[in-house]
């Protein structure tokens, strides 16, 4: 027999049967150039990588975890670092404190990283514990205002990128996109359903303020429409799927388009543009998508956008129907 | 999801500073060989001394499934670093390296080191041995018997004959395979009495533990209950049980509606996910108080679990789907991903559970093919597949 020992008490005792893996934990919440941090690394990891049972009793007490806290931090924050396009970060350390999670006790350690000027990402460098063993991985949780991003770092990922807040893009910024981002195509569809109001074929000009009124009525309609299923599909409260909502507008507009033609909606003009106002709302609330916005930051930025939205419809709406109008007005005077 | 689970970490902590110095923050695994310690520190004297590398990967591998934490893997895998991705590491290398990744579900990765490593050197029963259990694994008993056959000159006969048991026990030979194996682990037992407390005696109680599983398992899915349980007691009796012999013999009791015994088993395994699982299904049977919080408990780490790009899971979390959630259409998805990887009686009994929960018969398709080509025997298995026969 050459081999005295084979490793095959059970080949089948494989990773699934074994204890939860080594994880770290840290959070960082950044505010201005200045981000604060809190990493729970768990104590036999330290041990593993530090040395903190002095007395080798296989005890490890808060008097030795303290013992050690310049080593801990030394150690820990040699492995973490992070840099924004202006420099490297440096990194101070804080408070060391002590957490129970399900598979044991974490040292808690505090510190903060002051990083150069003001930039719009940062990138993370993370290797602790992957030199001692490389299954080892680090659960982050990174908050700045308004969102919340989060990675896993991995021996094989260990250098990541993060959005910092930009901060002149706020609740203007969301105008701006519902006023630009709304679309051709929503607007399109808008005119279409009014040119019949003012231009009836074979009709005399109709009177400009019935058929301004009557306009109003009609985009008004289908702006509120519109709003609701925007804001219910951005705060989650109602979904349509994308490859039934953009053929469905398309018809619509197809409907519209022939109206002019055709009298096909005549009567129900206003049910048409309130059921049709719904349908957009869902291909609007595409354009506002942001997984990385929290909840807290999400109304404001619906109202600005939703208010964006009514107005680059609207305006060019009015404008539109207003030259018409003129035009009709003109062609009335020829002989 | 990833930040739900990150979030409801950072609820769960509330981070303290203790006053008193004397206060025990942890107690550290009680480690069976301070040779592990010895040969660490060896090694971190020396860290380019293959010699070293490779003793104490070995002895963390070792101790990663005496002590079901896969932190030892981890180490051994670190021990072996400057070797490890090397464009042609030495042969004991490669093995290692296949035992690792063959420990984190990496098949064909390990199947490649293997092949690479007998190459080098065709007389390795380490890898051979290995090879048999990964093909067994995969549901390959033809190539695992023939990965078996080298063992009859390289290892010892109860080691070859456990080998060849296990395969041809998957392929059409069950009800001669058990008979087999069992007078050999007579004849290896009146041995044991005359060599007792000699140098191989450890080595010895491994092969036997490895050997008694077979035969239970042999046991079990022909359905001798009485024998196979004798071989559990011989089993557990023969050196202390890791993870994996209790697993196996929580799922016999859990199948003999035994829970009470399995709670008294596992009550204090709860660290391990497979363990905690086979816990929880006795407590919810049993109605227990505690099952509950098992179950919060197990959903947290299959999704942790997840959340780090593990597989390793896959089976464990289909059968917490299955019989915990209740959720027999997500369990059989779970479960087809499970099949991919591992093709065990209990991977295909998964699925086929799951299929008929589902009440999906056409799901159960690829298993019950394997099961006509591989001619797999199981008591549980043919009746399941009856009842697959009799749904609509």
């Amino acid at each position: 027999m050459r081999t005295a020992a084979f490793l095959l008490a059970a080949l089948s005792a494989t990773a699934a049967l074994a204890h939860k893996p080594s994880d770290s934990y840290l959070h960082l919440s950044s505010a201005g150039a200045r981000i604060d941090g809190s990493w729970d690394i768990a104590l036999r990891d330290l041990e593993e990588a530090v040395g903190l049972d002095d007395d080798g009793d296989g005890a490890i007490t808060w008097g030795e975890l303290l013992r050690h806290r310049p080593a801990i931090f030394a150690y820990a924050l040699a492995r973490l670092r992070a840099s924004s396009t202006a420099g490297a970060c440096a990194a101070r350390p804080g408070a060391l404190l002590v957490d129970d999670h399900a598979d044991g006790a974490y040292a808690v350690l505090h510190f903060s990283l002051d990083c150069p000027g003001a930039a719009a990402s940062l990138e993370i460098a993370y290797s602790l514990l992957f030199e001692l063993d490389p299954s080892h991985r680090g659960l982050l949780r990174f908050q700045s205002p308004g969102r919340v991003q989060s990675a896993i770092f991995s021996p094989e990922r260990p250098v990541q990128q993060f959005a910092l807040p930009e901060a002149p893009r706020g609740l203007a910024g969301f105008l701006r996109d519902g006023l630009f981002k709304a679309g051709f195509t929503h607007l399109l569809f808008l005119l279409a359903l009014l040119l019949p109001l003012v231009l009836r074929r074979g009709q005399k000009a109709p009177d400009p303020r019935q058929a301004l009124g009557e306009a109003a009525a009609m985009a008004g309609l289908f702006a509120i429409a519109a709003s609701i299923t925007l804001s219910l599909s951005a705060l989650g409260l109602a979904r349509a799927p994308v490859r039934l909502v953009q053929p469905a507008i398309a018809l619509c507009l197809l409907v519209a388009l022939l109206d002019n033609l055709l009298p096909i909606i005549r009567q129900r003009r206003g049910g048409f543009a309130l059921a049709a106002g719904l349908l957009h709302g869902f291909g609007l609330a595409d354009a506002l998508v942001d997984p990385g916005l929290s909840a807290a930051a999400l109304v404001p930025a619906l109202l600005c956008f939703n208010l964006g939205v009514v107005l680059g419809l609207l305006v060019p709406a009015a404008l539109f129907l207003a030259a018409v109008l003129r035009g009709r007005r003109l062609e009335a005077f020829v002989p | 999801m990833i930040a739900a689970v990150l979030l409801g970490a950072a609820l769960l902590a509330a981070p303290r500073l203790p006053g008193n110095p004397d206060l025990i923050l942890e107690r550290l695994p009680e480690r069976s060989d301070s040779a592990l310690r010895r040969s660490r520190a060896e090694l971190r004297r020396d860290p380019a001394n293959l010699a070293l590398a490779l003793a104490y990967a070995r002895s963390a591998l070792r101790e990663a499934r005496r002590a079901s934490d896969p932190r030892y893997a981890g180490y051994a895998q670190s021990a072996l670093g400057p070797w490890w991705t090397a464009p042609r590491p030495p042969e004991p290398v490669l093995v290692l390296r296949a035992t690792l990744r063959q420990y984190f579900h990496d098949f064909p990765a390990a199947l490649a080191d293997l092949e690479a490593a007998l190459a080098l050197d065709p007389a390795d029963g380490q890898a051979w041995v290995t090879l048999a259990a990964i093909r067994q694994v995969r549901g390959e008993p033809a190539l695992s018997r023939s990965a078996c056959a080298p063992l009859l000159r390289l290892s010892s006969a109860l080691v070859a004959a456990t080998c060849i048991a296990a395969a041809n026990g998957l392929s059409g030979d069950l009800a001669r395979s058990a008979p087999l194996l069992r007078t050999l682990l007579d004849r290896a037992a009146t041995a044991d009495t005359h060599a007792a407390g000699g140098p191989h005696a450890a080595a010895n109680a491994g092969e036997k533990v490895w050997a008694l599983s077979v035969l239970a398992d042999l046991d079990e899915r022909a359905g001798n209950a009485a024998l196979a349980e004798a071989d559990f007691r011989a089993a557990l009796a023969a050196a202390e049980p890791d993870a994996w012999l209790l697993g196996a013999w929580a799922d016999f009791l859990l199948d003999h509606r035994r829970e009470a015994e399995v709670v008294e088993l596992l009550r204090d395994r709860t660290r391990a996910d497979a363990l905690l699982l086979r816990l929880a299904i006795a407590g919810q049977r049993l109605g227990r108080p505690d099952a509950g919080a098992q179950v919060e408990m197990l959903r947290d780490r299959f999704a942790t679990s997840r959340l780090r790009g593990d597989t390793a899971h896959r089976r464990e979390e289909a059968r917490f789907t299955l019989e915990l959630l209740g959720e027999p259409r997500a369990a059989l998805a779970l479960a087809q991903a499970n099949w991919e990887v591992q093709r065990e009686p209990a991977d295909a009994r998964l699925l086929l559970e799951a299929a008929v929960a589902a009440g999906d018969a056409a799901a159960a398709r690829p298993v019950l093919d394997h099961l006509d080509r591989t001619r797999l025997e199981d008591v549980k298995l043919a009746a399941l597949r009856s009842r697959l026969r009799g749904a609509p």
